[in-house]
Parts: C-alpha cells; sequence; structure tokens
C-alpha cells in the first residue's frame, strides 16, 4: 500500500453539525489543534432542518420555570430508559448553553421584555407533571436549527478551527491496544486519500433515518458514525429506538414541526374529529412523539384515514389566523406550499408518522468518552474515542425523544465533549501509533469497492434496504416481521459485500461516497434489526404487537448490540442523579 | 422528455460537453428537478452534484437550470422545463469541479471577509442579552439566508470581481450584523466595506432578488449598507 | 489593482462624487435647455452674452469638471471589471494602466480645453 497522507490534530470531530461545531468551538477557543471532518459543508448539516426549537427551563415564558421540572419530563420521555445522571445534566446545563449561544448572536424570538420566546411544546409540564402544559422550547421562529447551525459555524469561523469540508470519513484507524487514532478519510474534491491522526476522535455524524423508506431525514444521513464504531467491532446502544415523528408531510417525508401543534394546531380524521383527545385526554396533540404516531397509525388502520387511499390525516392550522402562523411558523407555510401543494392559512397538512431520529447510538460517558463493556459486563471507556449528539447515546432520550431536547443534547453534551478533551489532552494523553497494517484495515472497505468489477448496483439495494426496514421495523413490530426482516437483511449484506462501483475516478466521486454511505446504513439497520427482535417489550417507540406491556422486569435497561458476534446485551440504566432524588418508574400517561 | 447536462470530469475531459440524457416522468406526479437528477444519477451513476435536505434550508443544490440559478430540491421541473426541455448547468461564474459542483472557495472567502459573527466588547450578561421584538424583527429578511450561492452566481459584478466584490450573499450577511442591536461593531464593519470594491460594485440590477429561493432581498441590504456608510462618512 | 488608481481611494467617496456630478450635470443640461428653449433663433452675440456671464462662466467650468470625475469614476470601474487577468491574462495590468493612462489623459484634455474655453471667453 502508498504511503498515505498524513494530517495530525489534537482534537479531530467528525461532522460538522451542531453537535460536533460546539465540541470544535469549545477545543479551537481552548487553543488546541482542532480540526473538522465534515461531507458537506457545515451549514449543510441536517441540524439545519430542526424547526421547533431548543427545549430548556430559562424561565422566560414563566419566571417559575425549574431545570428539574425539564428533567422530570424528558425522564417520564425516556420511557424510564434515560440515563438520569445525563439527563441531570443535560436540563441543569442547559441554560449556561443556550445563553452562550445568544451571545454568540442566535438571533432568538423574543417576548415583550426582550426575553428569549418560549412555546410549548410535547411532553412539557410545569411541577412534576401537576401543574399542566409548559412553555419551554426556545425558538427562532420556525429555523432554529438553521439558525443554531450558522451561529455556531459563524463562531468557528471566528476561533479559527481547521475546517476539513468535503472530506468523507471512511473508517476509524484503531491500534493493536484496541485505542483510536483517528481515521481514514477522502478529500472529495479530489479523491485523495488522507490518514487524519488525533489524540482524540468525536463522532458528530448525526443520524441514520435514510435507513427507512420514508424518513424526515436528510439524503446525506446514513450513520456513518455509527457504521465506522460497529465496523471497528465498538457496540451501539438502544439502536432499536427510532422516533417516527408524527407530522411528516405525506408522500414527500418532510418534516412539519412539532411547533406547529405547541402553537395550538391540532389534527384531525377523515370525520373532521380531535382524535388525540380519545388517546390523551390531558396532553391532547401534546403528548408524548410515540403516543401520538401511534395513535395516528391506529386512527389509519381502523379506516379513518383522510385522502382517497385514506392514508394519512390532516394537521389543522387555519384557525391560528395568518398573522400568528406568518410570524411563527413561516418556514412551514413555505414547505407546505412547496411540498403539499396546501395553503396552511386556508387548507389543512396532509401527514403521517414519518422516521424522524435515532434515539440509539454509540454508548457514551456524560463528557462524552464512548464505551464498550469488559467481558464481566462492566462500562469500559474506549481510549481515543468520543461521541456526541445524535450519533451518540448519552442517554437522554431513552426510547423517546421530546421535541426540542435534540439541539439541547448537541450543545450540551457537544461542549461537554470539548471540554474533557482539552482537559484530557493538557493531562498529556500521548498520540496513539497507528501501525501499517492498522491503516490498511481501516482503508480495506474503500479498497473493496475500487476494485470491484461486476456486482448489483448501489441505487437498488439502497431501496431495498429501506424498504425492508419501512414494512419489518416501522412504528409496529412483530415477531414474525422481523424475524423475516433480519433474513433480508443478512441477504443484502452479502449481496452489498458484492455489489458494483461503476465510477473509479477521482473527482468529487459522489457515486463512491454513495457506496460507502450504503454500507453504513447497511450497519445500522442490521444492528437495529437484532436489538429490536431482541427487546421482547413494548417501551416508548419500540412498540411490539406481540409484547403490548412495558417489562420492567426484563427490560428496564439499555440494550447493547454487539457486532463481531451480533449479540445484543444488557447494561443498567443510571438512576443516580447527583443533586435530585430519583425519578422511579411510573406508569406513562399523557 | 430530454434533459441536457453539463458534463465535466477533469480527469477525462478536455473540455466540458452538454450531454443529453432522456427520462421518463411519472404521469400524475410533480417531480422536482432534485428527484429528476436522482433519476438520471441511478442512469448514470458517475454524473455528480451536491444535494442533501432535499427541502431548500441545507444550500447544497443551487444550479442553474434553463438559465436560472435556484434550488434543484425545491423547483418543479414543470416550472422551468420549457417546450419538454431542459437544460441542467452549474452555478455560473466559479470554477467547475466536476458536472455541477462547483468550486465555492471565492464565495466563502467573501463571507468570511464581513466578520459574519457577532461582535460585542461588553461582557456578557448572566442571562441572554435582551432585545425587544422590534429590534429582533429588523434581522428578519436577513438570517434566513442558506449561503447556496444562487445570489452572488446570478451577479455580473461578482463574476468580474469575484475577489474583491463580497457579493449579494455576504452583504446580506454584513447587513444582518449592522442591523443587529446587540451588536457593537458597527463602525469598524462599515470602514471594511468602505473601499470601492466590497460594497460599491453592486449597481442595482437585481438578478440576486431575482433568484434568491428564500425570497430574500439583498439588494434592499446593500441599499442600507450605503445609507449607513453616507451617514457615516457625512 | 488596488484602490490606488481610483479618484478618492474611497468607494464612499467615489460614490457620492459621481452622484454629485450627476446632480450638477442634470442642472447643467435643464439650464441650457432652458435657456435654448426660452430664446428662439439665437445668434453669437447672445450666446457669448449667456456664456460669458460670471456665474455661467462658474457653472459652465463646475460641469466640465464635473463630467470629468463622473467620467473618471464610471470608466475605473468598467476598467476594473473587464480588464482582468481572468480574460486578458499577464496582460491584463499593462493593459489596464494603458487604458487608465488614455482615459485620464483623454479627461485631462477636456478638463483644459474646457476650461479655456468657458473661463477664457471675451467678457
Amino acid at each position: 500500500m502508498a504511503a498515505l497522507r498524513k494530517l495530525e490534530f489534537d482534537g479531530l470531530i467528525v461532522g460538522g453539525g451542531g453537535a460536533g461545531l460546539r465540541a470544535a468551538l469549545e477545543l479551537a477557543q481552548s487553543g488546541l489543534k482542532t480540526a473538522v471532518i465534515s461531507k458537506v459543508f457545515p451549514t449543510r448539516s441536517h441540524t439545519v432542518s430542526a424547526q421547533g426549537g431548543i427545549t430548556c427551563a430559562i424561565a422566560s415564558e414563566d419566571p417559575d420555570d425549574d431545570w428539574r421540572w425539564h428533567m422530570y419530563d424528558t425522564v417520564k420521555g425516556s420511557d424510564y430508559i434515560g440515563d438520569q445522571d445525563a439527563i441531570e445534566y443535560m436540563c441543569s446545563e442547559g441554560p449556561q448553553a443556550v445563553f452562550e449561544l445568544e451571545h454568540m448572536g442566535l438571533p432568538f424570538s423574543r417576548t415583550e421584555s426582550g426575553r428569549i420566546y418560549q412555546r410549548p411544546f410535547g411532553g412539557q409540564s410545569k411541577d412534576y407533571g401537576k401543574g399542566g402544559q409548559a412553555a419551554r422550547t426556545c425558538a427562532a421562529a420556525d429555523r432554529t436549527g438553521h439558525a443554531l447551525l450558522h451561529t455556531l459555524y459563524q463562531a468557528n469561523v471566528k476561533s479559527g478551527a481547521t475546517f476539513l469540508n468535503e472530506w468523507f470519513a471512511v473508517d476509524l484507524v484503531k491500534n493493536q491496544d484496541g485505542a483510536v487514532a483517528g481515521v481514514i478519510a477522502i478529500e472529495i474534491e479530489t479523491g485523495d486519500v488522507v490518514y487524519v491522526a488525533s489524540r482524540a476522535t468525536v463522532l458528530a455524524t448525526g443520524g441514520a433515518g435514510r435507513i427507512y423508506a420514508s424518513t424526515t431525514n436528510a439524503l446525506m444521513n446514513t450513520g456513518d458514525g455509527v457504521g465506522m464504531a460497529l465496523r471497528a467491532g465498538f457496540p451501539v446502544q438502544d439502536i432499536e429506538m427510532w422516533q417516527f415523528h408524527p407530522t411528516g408531510i405525506a408522500g414527500a417525508g418532510v418534516l412539519v414541526t412539532e411547533g406547529c401543534r405547541g402553537e395550538g394546531g391540532y389534527l384531525i380524521n377523515k370525520d373532521g374529529e380531535r382524535f388525540m383527545e380519545r388517546y390523551a385526554p390531558t396532553a391532547k396533540d401534546l403528548a408524548g412523539r410515540d403516543v401520538v404516531a401511534r395513535s395516528m397509525i391506529i386512527e389509519l388502520i381502523e379506516g379513518r384515514g383522510c385522502g382517497e387511499a385514506g392514508d394519512h390525516v390532516l394537521l389543522k392550522l387555519d384557525h391560528l389566523g395568518e398573522t400568528v402562523l406568518n410570524s411563527r411558523l413561516p418556514g412551514i407555510l413555505e414547505l407546505s406550499r412547496t411540498f403539499a401543494h396546501v395553503d396552511p392559512v386556508r387548507q389543512p397538512i396532509p401527514v403521517v408518522p414519518t422516521c424522524h431520529y435515532m434515539m440509539g447510538g454509540i454508548p457514551t460517558q456524560v463528557r462524552g468518552q464512548a464505551l464498550t463493556q469488559d467481558e464481566a459486563g462492566r462500562d469500559q471507556a474506549i481510549e481515543g474515542l468520543y461521541a456526541a449528539g445524535e450519533a451518540a447515546c448519552v442517554s437522554v432520550h431513552g426510547a423517546n425523544r421530546l421535541g426540542g431536547n435534540s439541539l439541547l443534547d448537541l450543545i450540551v453534551f457537544g461542549r461537554a465533549a470539548g471540554l474533557h478533551i482539552e482537559q484530557a489532552v493538557r493531562q498529556g494523553i500521548s498520540a496513539r501509533e497507528a501501525s501499517e497494517s492498522d491503516l490498511e484495515a481501516a482503508s480495506a472497505r474503500l479498497a473493496r469497492w475500487n476494485a470491484s468489477t461486476s456486482g448489483e448496483s448501489v441505487a437498488a439495494l439502497k431501496r431495498e434496504l429501506q424498504n425492508c426496514m419501512q414494512t419489518s421495523f416501522g412504528v409496529f413490530r412483530t415477531e414474525k416481521h422481523m424475524r423475516r426482516g433480519i433474513e433480508s437483511l443478512k441477504g443484502l449484506r452479502e449481496r452489498i459485500g458484492n455489489a458494483h462501483l461503476p465510477d473509479k475516478s477521482n473527482a468529487f466521486n459522489t457515486a463512491r461516497l454513495e457506496a460507502l454511505e450504503l454500507d453504513n446504513l447497511l450497519e445500522v439497520a442490521y444492528a437495529t434489526a437484532v436489538a429490536a427482535e431482541a427487546r421482547r417489550e413494548s417501551r416508548g417507540a419500540h412498540a411490539r404487537e406481540d409484547h403490548q406491556q412495558r417489562d420492567d422486569e426484563n427490560w428496564l435497561c439499555h440494550s447493547l448490540y454487539f457486532p463481531d458476534d451480533e449479540r445484543v446485551a444488557k447494561r443498567a440504566v443510571n438512576f443516580e442523579p447527583a443533586t435530585v432524588p430519583v425519578f422511579e418508574p411510573m406508569e406513562r400517561r399523557y | 422528455m430530454q434533459v441536457s447536462v453539463y458534463r465535466y470530469d477533469p480527469d477525462v475531459d478536455e473540455a466540458p460537453q452538454m450531454r443529453d440524457m432522456s427520462i421518463d416522468l411519472p404521469e400524475g406526479k410533480e417531480l422536482m428537478v432534485l428527484d429528476l437528477l436522482e433519476r438520471l444519477k441511478e442512469q448514470d451513476p458517475s454524473l455528480s452534484y451536491r444535494r442533501s435536505c432535499r427541502e431548500g434550508v441545507c444550500g447544497s443544490d443551487g444550479i442553474n437550470m434553463n438559465g436560472l440559478n435556484g434550488l434543484a430540491c425545491i423547483t418543479p421541473v414543470s416550472q422551468v422545463a420549457k417546450r419538454g426541455k431542459l437544460a441542467l448547468r452549474p452555478l455560473p461564474g466559479l470554477p467547475v469541479i466536476r458536472d455541477l459542483v462547483v468550486d465555492m472557495s471565492q464565495f466563502f472567502d467573501q463571507f468570511e471577509k464581513v466578520r459574519p459573527y457577532l461582535i460585542n466588547d461588553q461582557p456578557p450578561p448572566a442571562q441572554e442579552r435582551l432585545q425587544s421584538p422590534e429590534e429582533r424583527a429588523e434581522l428578519d429578511g436577513l438570517y434566513e439566508c442558506i449561503l447556496c450561492g444562487c445570489c452572488s452566481t446570478a451577479c455580473p459584478s461578482f463574476w468580474w470581481n469575484p475577489d474583491k466584490f463580497v457579493g449579494p450573499a455576504g452583504l446580506l450577511q454584513a447587513y444582518r450584523f449592522l442591523a443587529d442591536s446587540r451588536d457593537t461593531a458597527s463602525a469598524e464593519r462599515l470602514r471594511d466595506l468602505e473601499d470601492p470594491f466590497s460594497v460599491f460594485r453592486c449597481r442595482g440590477i437585481m438578478n440576486c432578488v431575482n433568484v434568491c429561493p428564500k425570497g430574500l432581498n439583498p439588494t434592499r441590504a446593500i441599499g442600507k449598507i450605503r445609507g449607513l456608510l453616507v451617514r457615516q462618512g457625512t | 489593482m488596488t484602490q490606488v488608481t481610483s479618484l478618492a481611494r474611497s468607494g464612499l467617496a467615489d460614490f457620492l462624487i459621481q452622484r454629485l456630478s450627476a446632480v450638477v450635470l442634470a442642472l447643467y443640461t435643464l439650464c441650457l435647455l432652458s435657456f435654448f428653449l426660452v430664446n428662439d433663433g439665437l445668434d453669437h452675440r447672445q450666446l457669448v452674452e449667456f456664456f460669458g456671464s460670471a456665474s455661467m462662466r462658474a457653472f459652465s467650468v463646475l460641469a466640465v469638471l464635473s463630467t470629468a470625475a463622473h467620467g473618471w469614476v464610471g470608466l475605473w470601474t468598467v476598467g476594473t471589471d473587464y480588464i482582468r487577468p481572468h480574460y486578458f491574462g499577464a496582460r491584463a495590468v499593462v493593459l489596464r494602466m494603458a487604458y487608465q493612462v488614455g482615459c485620464a489623459l483623454l479627461l485631462f484634455i477636456y478638463v483644459w480645453w474646457g476650461i479655456r474655453l468657458f473661463w477664457m471667453l471675451p467678457g
């Protein structure tokens, strides 16, 4: 193998979305030699699509608001498998992190008193569920993700981190001691393959919604970081937990924010009935996302869907009036007109539950370092590897994420990872050596694709994988379908291993990237399938028709999928918050 | 349908060429130009273009469609095709890397030149800085920019002087910070824009307004900057 | 290519000069137009009388100077737009200098000639 070009950094962040940029900012400001690898220009990252806001108890709408109430909601929303120490950290550190964003210039919407505007979102309550609906989601109209991502990028421009934009990370470089020593990456413009070495590597690569046929996720959300971790033999946690967002535009899959319902919109079936009143009498349309999505599917199954095929329900907004819609939900008006051909000022929007978010991911400590288990089942930190954001499972979302908590997750844990790496580098972690054979191992699949001479096409295989996941691992899951799905995926693994990359050119070869992404999709899909089949209960987003009850006796725990032997192990949930009494599992009602 | 696509692979082609591809459109279903590109890429995987969010917010897929810049993902084929024909080219004025992919370094250099970040020399308060809804409303129509480059690459002044004229996108950003009640660096920002090129190469032909996929108005922002410069300088 | 060759080294000043000179030229044009419209069948004596008045001399010289300033800013802009290495390669700098010297010379002649013409009119 020819000698690779090598770049060296103190901290390397893979992914230029909210979590990656927040981590990069922390590291670059501390003066460490920091690089961000991003397969797209950072402001193109999927964080840009987040609409509704960032949930955090900054006590603007309600001066008595308390981060502990937010913590309670999040624990309950997670169906009790969110780690309470991590949730405590996120909710208590949150206000500081949000104020930092504001100081960086994020153009939040404002209240009359000049403070940050907050809107109600699903699953929010005051006084530990006893004080009614809270309004805790800080918003910049319905473009909060866009505003946040651009603000973070702007801050990074100021701080001077190195950006390797339009570089694609192929695989982690893992040395003989099992430590991560950087990544192999492709500079997309030239096709050059480079070894980017680093003392600490942060995977902030976002989600993998593209494993499903119908998703709100961007075309590039292919789980690259999770795929890399799995191929390196590291486990993933709670990967069976996939959130289906209640309101994706029917047919197009484009997201319509929960903020619509927060501002007073509601769902109706073909009879014009506000059906959520039946399923969640108190919270109604602002129940947890898993609850609303399931209710919608039941409406469809029972024949109360709208349209000729009865395949969607309607989101009604017109009663809010044009002024409110224009000032609070301008982006939604735009998207609805473009993709649903309806004007929400007059007509309701056709919506359907659509894959939206990966609650699972690379298990990490609160400070971001990635974890695996030793032979005795004890947590063991992985040297040199960190993860943050949707790619990570710290775990604050457990079995179901609350709206607005993902952006908070990004900035709180992106920052935490940065702080921790800074500390570790200052204490003198040495650069980890990688041998020629380590580098070769990390370049193996690239070499495989480059050497392919015949086989099936990437596009066709991807479509088959997505349809398989959609059919067998959707909102409702059963043993029989999942078994069949796993068999299909095994077949797909074989076929993808023999698939063909016809275009071997160097300059901006997107066909090669799509092939490499397909490997990642497969890893995530397969892990999802095996973990979903293993968890024999219904909890949060994981709803099984053959095991409809939550089973706290056996499954009040994380699942941990190990790729090498395709084994699902259990890992204890943290019930030891440092400063508040533990929230004991209760029945989850909205 | 006949689609004529700009093709160029620097390793193989001496010069770029327009290559015709034909494709059957499904009846009764509206396709966006990006959907069309995805189908063409299945026919010929070597076709390269940028894309990501496919809903008009990430700004990846700015291209030139039958002569007009726009985002492929939110432009219906029926809106740009003329008599069943569609020509797809990269954004004009920037170096082409391959096919529909342009090198946007000059565009981003100009973006960075305006110091596109909030500058405030006061120590931050414990909470957020206060801003009235009216002050915040000044940022509407400015902060929504997605940096797709459609405007600047439709601007002749940017074509002629991409290294010196900041261009509509960069100037929209410049004004976004000038207009922010929390920013304290207006005087310095204006001083940096005073030269004959950065702002004053704008000739007000409003191509930028015409093509902006987010419906923003860089020309108005440029006018406001000029107004501020005149007020500061006289 | 820097601002060195622009008239005032400042885009703002150029901008103001261009607009101010445009106003002067517009007013001058109006003034001439109304003079010619009001007075039918002018003879040489009337013309000399009109252009020879002190105020009209000053105005004419101002108009000539405005033409030069306005022209310089505009021509300089056109030169920096079109005479660029992108089209002309390494020769661009030399070509542009030649163009600018040419423009400057031309405008100087106009000014010199204009001042002679208007200022030195027989009183």
